[in-house]
């Protein structure tokens, strides 16, 4: 299905780059238009690249650098920073929180939105950020709510929700993606990405070849 | 200090909301953690008795707990707390102990000064 407008909503910079890059550069490829918002911008981030060249001070600002790095990678052409503060996403007043999805929602009216499941996407951020995108889309008419494709990848994820229904075979788009995940130079050190010990062509696909989405299926 | 109740620290954060508060929060590794174990990095913090206001604070999990205050400026973040004490309802007093006993977090709001 080709979509005219995607929302994406993520709490960090480099959240899209391993789960859903690949995915996102097919459908812009496809004539997409792609709005991603980033709700922090990773600033407790804890990797300060190696050696360090990145300290608490002035890791937002570096992180917004790769993130725009990232996005123009994959193809992305409208990215929106929503302000919030890194590790506190489950903490906030969830007005606020829904509120600004909400806005997005109203102002963008994307077919397909793209956010982490909801319980099943380990850091408390991920978890609290789909919470807060399933909230927004469930309170939408039925009629008018988008699609919506989480990723999951805590221990218990298929035992408890399935295996993924969307599998998205991304070895065309290889290079964005790995553009992509470079582009967070102070988050990702791993060797084989930065130059040495280059994978080969086929180890990059198996790795890196497919991204896997579930689709969330409302109560109602 | 018994096990954390989370709907009661809930309704407790709430009830100090908006007012100047002192704070304790502290986080130690223990002295001890690389003589024990050479691959440890020894860390610790604590600020104590500095005044704080939050407008918006919630407790998050399933235990051990974490809990984030909203102040206006800023945020005050606690992961692992396990423990509290009941019975002081003038200060709100909690700690995570670790599989020993040990305490490893602690963070503690009162109106008077510790």
């Amino acid at each position: 299905m080709n979509h005219e407008q995607i929302l994406v909503v993520l709490p960090h910079p480099d959240d899209e780059a391993f789960g859903a890059s690949g995915t996102l550069a097919i459908h812009i490829y496809n004539g997409a238009k792609v709005t991603y918002a980033c709700l922090t911008l990773g600033e407790m981030g804890r990797n300060m690249g190696v050696p360090p060249f990145a300290n608490r001070v002035t890791l937002p600002a570096i992180r917004l650098e790769e993130l725009k790095a990232s996005c123009k990678a994959i193809g992305i052409q409208d990215l929106r920073l929503l302000g919030f503060h890194d590790k506190m996403i489950e903490f906030e007043e969830p007005q606020l929180l829904d509120g600004k999805i909400s806005e997005l929602l109203e102002e963008l009216r994307p077919t397909l939105v793209v956010t982490f499941y909801p319980g099943y996407a380990v850091h408390p951020d991920h978890d609290a950020t789909g919470a807060a995108v399933i909230r927004a889309v469930a309170a939408m008419p039925k009629k008018d709510r988008p699609i919506v494709h989480c990723m999951a990848f805590s221990k218990n994820t298929t035992e408890d929700i399935g295996h993924a229904d969307v599998i998205v075979d991304v070895r065309g788009f290889l290079e964005n993606k790995i553009a992509s995940i470079r582009a967070h130079r102070s988050q990702f050190q791993a060797p084989e990405l930065m130059g040495k010990n280059k994978l080969s062509d086929r180890e990059l696909e198996d790795r890196f070849g497919r991204e896997r989405f579930w689709t969330y299926r409302f109560n109602d | 200090m018994e096990l954390i109740n989370k709907s009661d620290v809930e309704a407790r954060i709430e009830a100090l909301k908006n007012q100047d508060l002192y704070i304790h929060l502290e986080m130690t590794t223990g002295a001890y953690a690389a003589h024990f174990d050479s691959n440890k990095h020894p860390a610790s913090i604590f600020i104590t008795n500095t005044k704080i206001r939050f407008g918006h604070g919630a407790i998050s999990g399933d235990g051990p707990y974490r809990i984030g205050l909203k102040m206006e400026l800023g945020w005050i973040y606690t992961e692992g707390l396990t423990h509290y004490e009941q019975l002081d309802t003038e200060r709100l007093i909690m700690a995570g102990h670790d599989g020993q006993g040990k305490l490893v977090v602690a963070l503690q709001l009162s109106k008077q000064p510790f």
